[in-house]
C-alpha cells in the first residue's frame, strides 16, 4: 500500500502515552502522535520506530485498524534498539515512519474460512487482523487461531487469549514447545495443531506468521492438509531499513520485503524459502 | 532508443574550455576526470588543463596502471575506480539532526542539496548507470532527486575501452545514444585535439551557439564514426550472450558458487566500485549528553554480515551467499525489480577485485557448467 509521505526519510514524533508488559522481554507500547496524525493502517504492515540516538527498527501494528488514534505496537527486547524502546517510560518520544508494507488479504477471506497461525511473537502481527474479522464476525465462516509458543511464559496478549477462547464463534488452541511450568495444555510445535484442526481446504485462508522454519513447516503442514498455496500468505522477516524498497537490505530473491512483503502469498517464496541462506 | 540530434559540429581544445567556461557562468559546478592517486577520478575541473591530457590506463582482473600516451588527447582511457553516482548518492550524508530540550525533540532538517551539476566526459556505460539509479532513487529518495534535478551532461563516445570493459554485451556502449546534453567524439589523429560534436537538448544547442564551432565535414563524422565502431571491436572482456536471469536463478545451488567462495575475500569492493549498486544503511548517533541526534546514510555492501541480519544473526552468514545475493541481484533479480539489468558492461568490479573474479568469467563458466 503506497502511503504520501511528506519526506519518507524523517520520523514523526511520537510519544508513550502507556506501556504494557506481556512476557518477560516483550512490551506493547501505546503511542501518541504528537507532530502528525497518526494514518491509518492495514493489519500486517508495519512502522519504522526509532528510539533516538540508538537506531530504528521494523516493527508491525499489532492494535485495532478500527482505532487509527491508537496505534501499538508489541516489541520483543533482542537488540540494542529494541531494548532501548522497551525501556521508554509514558510520555517519553520516540519516532515513527510509516506505515509501510502489504497486509494480510482480508477482502479476499470475506465469506471463507480463516485460520491464523502464529509462532511466538508472530501473534502480533496477526492481531490487527483478528480484531478486524472479529468486527465483522458475520462475513467469514470459521475462524480459528492456532497459536504456539516456547513455553507457558511466553505466551502473548494472556486475557484477550482468554475472552477469544471464551467465545463460540471463535476457535482458539495455543500449545508450548516445552511446558516448563505448571501447563495443562497442549504441548508441541504448532504444526502439530493444524493437522488436529481438521480444516475445510476448500474454503479456508491461511495466515501464518512465526519464526521462518515455522512458517516452512505450518505451510507444509497446511499444503498436506489440502490448502493450495495461493490460499496460504506468509508475514516475512528480512532486515527492513528504509520500508521504500530504496536501501536493499530486505531481500530475497526478487522480493523487495519491506515493500512487496511483509505479507506475501506462499507460492510467490515457496522456492526461495528452500534455498539456503537466499 | 535514441534521442535526436542536431547536425554534427567541430570544435577544438579551446572551443571545449569555452564549453566548460560558458557552464560555469550559467552557474553549474563542473566535474570531470582528474588524474588523482595514480588513477582516473572525478573531481571538479575547470578547463581542460584539469583534464588527463595524454593519459591512459591498463586494466585487467585486479590490475589498473596509468600510462602516458603518445598524443595529447583528453579522452584516451576508460573508467577509473570513481563512476558519477557519489555525486547524486553520496557516500555518507545527514539525513536529519534532533535536539531534546527537557522532555521535547526537535528534529531539523539539513539544507537541500539541490545543485547545478554538469558532468564533463561521460561514456556511455556511466550515462547508462545513472539511468538505472534513477530508476531505482528518483521516485523514492527525495536527497537523490534533488541532487539529479539539475543535471548537465557532455557525453563522451568511448574511444579507448578498457581491458575489462564489455558494455557492447550490456547494449550499453561505447555510443551514447540518449540522457545527454551534447555528446562529443574525439578525433583520433588530430593534433592537439578536435571534437566532433552533436546536442541533444535545448541546453546543448545553447551551449554549442555560445561556443567557437564549425559544421563538421563528411570526412570528421565518418572519423568520429570509426573511431566508436572501432572501440567497439576492442572490448577487453564479453558476457555471455545467454538469459542471463534464467541461468542464474535456476543455478542457485550450484557448487560453482562454493569455488568462487573460496576466491572471494567479501571485502565489497565491487560494490563500491559498482556505478549502480544503490545499497545504503543509516547509523543514528548522539553525543554523550543525548541531547543532539543525527541519523547519517552511508553505501553498505550486501557481502557484510551484518548487511542481511536479524534478531536472530545473518541470513546469508556465508560468502557463498553473500557472492550470490550480489551477483543475482546485480543480473536477475534487478530486472524483476527495476525492468533493467544492474549492469552496465563497465568491468570496474573486475578491476579493482583484490583477487581478479571475473563476473564475465564466471557466468561464462556457469554457462558452460550448466549446459553439460
Amino acid at each position: 500500500m503506497d502511503t504520501p509521505l511528506l519526506d519518507p526519510l524523517r520520523p514523526h514524533i511520537a510519544r508513550v502515552r502507556s506501556t504494557r508488559r506481556e512476557a518477560p522481554d516483550v512490551w506493547t507500547l501505546e503511542l501518541d502522535a504528537d507532530q502528525a496524525p497518526p494514518c491509518g493502517f492495514a493489519p500486517g504492515q508495519f512502522n519504522m520506530l526509532t528510539a533516538f540516538g540508538v537506531g530504528e527498527v521494523p516493527i508491525s501494528f499489532s492494535g485495532d485498524p478500527a482505532e487509527p488514534g491508537r496505534v501499538r505496537h508489541t516489541v520483543r527486547a533482542v537488540g540494542a534498539v529494541s531494548s532501548a524502546l522497551t525501556r521508554l517510560d509514558c510520555g517519553a518520544v520516540l519516532g515513527v515512519r510509516g506505515p509501510f508494507g502489504t497486509g494480510w488479504p482480508l477482502p479476499e477471506a470475506v465469506g471463507r474460512d480463516v485460520v491464523l497461525i502464529a509462532g511466538g511473537l508472530g501473534i502480533a502481527p496477526l492481531r490487527p487482523a483478528l480484531y478486524q474479522l472479529l468486527a465483522e464476525r458475520a462475513r467469514y465462516g470459521r475462524l480459528s487461531l492456532l497459536y504456539g509458543t516456547r513455553g507457558p511464559r511466553d505466551i502473548l496478549f494472556r486475557r484477550e487469549l482468554e475472552a477469544w477462547r471464551a467465545r463460540a464463534d471463535l476457535t482458539v488452541e495455543v500449545t508450548v514447545d516445552h511446558a516448563t511450568h505448571p501447563w495443562h495444555g497442549h504441548v508441541g510445535v504448532v504444526t502439530t495443531l493444524i493437522e488436529r484442526a481438521r480444516l475445510d481446504s476448500d474454503r479456508t485462508l491461511a495466515l501464518v506468521c512465526g519464526p521462518e522454519v515455522m512458517m516452512r513447516f505450518a505451510a507444509e503442514a497446511l499444503g498436506a492438509a489440502g490448502l493450495a498455496a495461493e490460499a496460504i500468505f506468509l508475514s516475512l522477516e528480512r532486515n527492513m531499513h528504509c520500508g521504500l524498497g530504496t536501501c536493499g537490505h530486505c531481500q530475497l530473491g526478487g522480493l523487495l520485503v519491506c515493500r512487496d512483503g511483509p505479507v506475501v502469498r506462499y507460492d510467490r517464496v515457496r522456492d526461495a524459502l528452500r534455498i539456503r541462506e537466499l | 532508443m535514441s534521442v535526436e540530434t542536431d547536425a554534427a559540429q567541430v570544435i577544438d581544445v579551446a572551443g571545449f574550455s569555452q564549453l566548460l567556461g560558458w557552464l560555469a557562468e550559467q552557474g553549474y559546478r563542473l566535474v570531470g576526470p582528474t588524474v588523482r592517486d595514480d588513477t582516473i577520478a572525478y573531481d571538479d575541473i575547470a578547463s581542460a588543463e584539469d583534464l588527463p591530457r595524454g593519459w591512459t590506463d591498463e586494466q585487467a582482473p585486479g590490475h589498473y596502471r596509468l600510462k602516458r600516451r603518445n598524443d595529447a588527447a583528453l579522452f584516451g582511457y576508460a573508467v577509473g575506480a570513481h563512476s558519477y553516482k557519489r555525486f547524486f548518492h553520496p557516500p555518507w550524508e545527514t539525513l536529519w539532526r534532533a535536539r531534546r530540550e527537557h522532555d521535547t525533540l526537535q528534529i531539523r532538517d539539513e539544507p537541500s542539496p539541490a545543485q547545478r551539476l554538469a558532468l564533463i566526459g561521460v561514456r556511455a556505460c556511466e550515462i547508462r548507470a545513472i539511468a538505472i539509479q534513477d530508476r531505482v532513487l528518483m521516485e523514492r529518495d527525495p536527497l537523490y532527486r534533488a541532487r539529479r534535478a539539475d543535471t548537465f551532461i557532455a557525453a563522451v563516445n568511448c574511444t579507448t575501452p578498457g581491458g575489462t570493459c564489455f558494455c557492447v554485451s550490456m547494449q550499453a556502449g561505447p555510443q551514447v545514444s540518449t540522457g545527454f546534453d551534447v555528446a562529443l567524439t574525439e578525433l583520433g589523429g588530430v593534433d592537439p585535439p578536435a571534437f566532433v560534436v552533436q546536442a541533444a537538448t535545448r541546453a546543448g544547442r545553447d551551449a554549442l551557439t555560445a561556443i567557437t564551432h564549425r559544421p563538421a565535414t563528411e570526412a570528421e563524422m565518418a572519423a568520429a564514426a570509426t573511431a566508436v565502431q572501432h572501440a567497439a571491436g576492442q572490448m577487453g572482456r564479453q558476457m555471455p550472450s545467454t538469459d542471463l536471469p534464467q541461468l542464474l536463478l535456476r543455478n542457485l545451488e550450484h557448487p560453482r558458487w562454493s569455488a568462487l567462495a573460496e576466491r572471494c575475500l567479501a571485502c565489497g569492493n565491487c560494490t563500491m566500485v559498482c556505478p549502480t549498486c544503490f545499497c545504503t544503511t543509516v547509523e543514528d548517533t548522539s553525543d554523550l549528553s543525548g541531547r543532539e541526534i543525527s541519523r547519517a546514510r552511508r553505501w553498505d555492501s550486501c557481502f557484510t554480515a551484518e548487511f542481511s541480519s536479524v534478531h536472530g544473526g545473518s541470513v546469508r552468514p556465508g560468502t557463498r551467499a553473500r557472492y550470490r545475493q550480489w551477483m543475482t541481484h546485480k543480473l536477475a533479480t534487478w530486472p524483476e525489480q527495476f525492468g533493467t539489468s544492474g549492469c552496465v558492461g563497465c568491468g570496474r568490479c573486475i578491476t579493482w577485485c583484490p583477487v581478479g573474479i571475473d563476473i564475465t568469467e564466471e557466468l561464462a563458466a556457469l554457462a558452460r557448467e550448466a549446459a553439460q
